[in-house]
């Protein structure tokens, strides 16, 4: 289709300007949940990119065979497949971390992220632009969790990837490493982020 | 003459309607369905041994706090000290149904039985829940609870993992079942459930009531007949 984006401008959407967290305020479930520390955000990124990447794959392969009121059943039945996969690879080689990430991982079949760009773009372009978009928006994903969950883990517990970067006298915060400190780091970077963008639109 | 209805359906011809058929315009539904669900099938196969595994080792790794206690057994692997663990599977005739168990024995140093840990699942809220308990060597204590795994509701099922909620298991006797109590202020043979997660927490202690009930008999004579 002429009016649709190119591979590469599907890529570089995903990463800022169209980035699933800040700008669609998409997946905010995991954003949430398991940005408490750096180590488990990359995990359930990386997961999240397998899962989009070959959903995306598989559902613009079969873009032409979809019937319209039967999608949604199919894109699902995709993700779920490879939910499952990546969630028994997990277990299977990094056990430890799957037991911290618990019923996310499982959780990613509902994640709007995957749906939404199934729908929007593996559905009406060829292979090469959805998996463009799918690593595009995956890193757009990847990037918002490890900026919250560096926040997060830095203020809450002093330390970075467990290893400890501020002095010892830091009094631990708690409160950010607890649910409430995901919606205050969240909503901190979402309006740090709208009003540098609303300040450099104004030029 | 009958005049024609201009809302009449025109009938359709077979061909028309096999194509409007459910099955029919779902086939490709039923195929992907059929190929991811045999795909599944061949990563579970490669994969679940693996798994099983990880489960076995991590169960070993937790004999010594399960009987000893965190302390103790923190104590004792700073000293470069560990347990012997015997590995042995019960199997449980009750009417109409087998149960098999694996039930880990712990020995020190000397042979001497410290204690059991015991493997149980069970139904849980929103998926099996699988876990570990500790006795002593007479069975007649539970010395702690682990949870295995889980997939209770996040921020309230899923707190049968903290060590505040499990440490509450520890020191029931084993005479009589373990209670819930909703709201707090158990008694000394009951747990307090978590708030809003009543069924998680029952479903805990349901799992550790109907295991210890199963394998007390089969544990208590074989403490008896061996050292």
């Amino acid at each position: 289709m002429a009016d649709q984006p190119t591979a590469g401008e599907r890529f570089i959407q995903g990463i800022l300007p169209e980035n699933p967290v800040y700008r669609q305020l998409l997946g905010l479930c995991p954003t949430l949940a398991v940005t408490n520390g750096l180590q488990a955000a990359i995990t359930m990124s990386a997961a999240v990119m397998f899962v989009l990447f070959c959903a995306n794959v598989i559902v613009s392969l079969i873009r032409n065979l979809l019937k319209p009121h039967l999608r949604i059943v199919i894109f699902t039945l995709t993700i779920a497949t490879f939910v499952t996969i990546a969630d028994r690879f997990l277990a299977a080689y990094v056990y430890q971390m799957s037991k911290v990430l618990g019923p996310y991982i499982p959780l990613i079949i509902v994640n709007c992220i995957i749906i939404c760009r199934c729908e929007v773009c593996a559905s009406k372009q060829g292979v090469v632009a959805a998996g463009a978009d799918a690593i595009g928006q995956s890193i757009g994903f990847c990037l918002a969790l490890s900026s919250i969950a560096a926040v997060r883990e830095i203020l809450g517990t002093g330390m970075l990837f467990s290893i400890r970067v501020l002095p010892e006298i830091w009094p631990d915060w708690v409160v950010m490493v607890l649910p409430p400190g995901a919606f205050l780091t969240f909503g901190l970077l979402l309006g740090a982020i709208n009003w540098y963008s609303s300040r450099k639109a104004r030029g | 003459m009958k005049p024609i209805q201009p809302m009449e359906p025109m009938p359709l011809g077979t061909l028309e309607r096999i194509k409007n058929n459910n099955i029919i315009q779902a086939w490709l539904v039923l195929i992907l369905a059929l190929l991811f669900g045999s795909s599944l099938a061949g990563i579970q196969i490669t994969l679940g041994p693996k798994i099983e595994e990880n489960k076995i080792n991590e169960t070993r790794e937790k004999v010594p706090e399960l009987i000893l206690g965190k302390e103790a057994a923190l104590k004792m692997t700073e000293a470069g000290q560990s347990l012997n663990v015997m590995p042995h599977s019960f199997v449980v005739e009750k009417p109409g149904r087998k149960a098999a168990y694996n039930v880990y024995e712990a020995l020190d140093t000397k042979k001497n039985r410290l204690g059991w840990v015991v493997k149980a699942k069970g139904q849980g809220y929103a998926d099996k829940i699988e876990l570990l308990f500790g006795l002593d060597a007479a069975v007649e204590k539970i010395t702690g609870v682990f949870v295995l795994e889980q997939k209770e509701t996040p921020g309230l099922g899923n707190k049968i993992v903290t060590d505040e909620w499990r440490g509450q298991y520890i020191g029931k006797s084993t005479a009589k079942p373990v209670g819930v109590i909703k709201g707090g202020g158990a008694g000394s043979d009951d747990i307090n459930a978590i708030t809003g997660a009543t069924i998680s927490s029952k479903a805990v202690t349901d799992i550790i009531n109907s295991a210890i009930a199963d394998i007390k008999g089969p544990l208590a004579e074989k403490a008896k007949g061996g050292k």
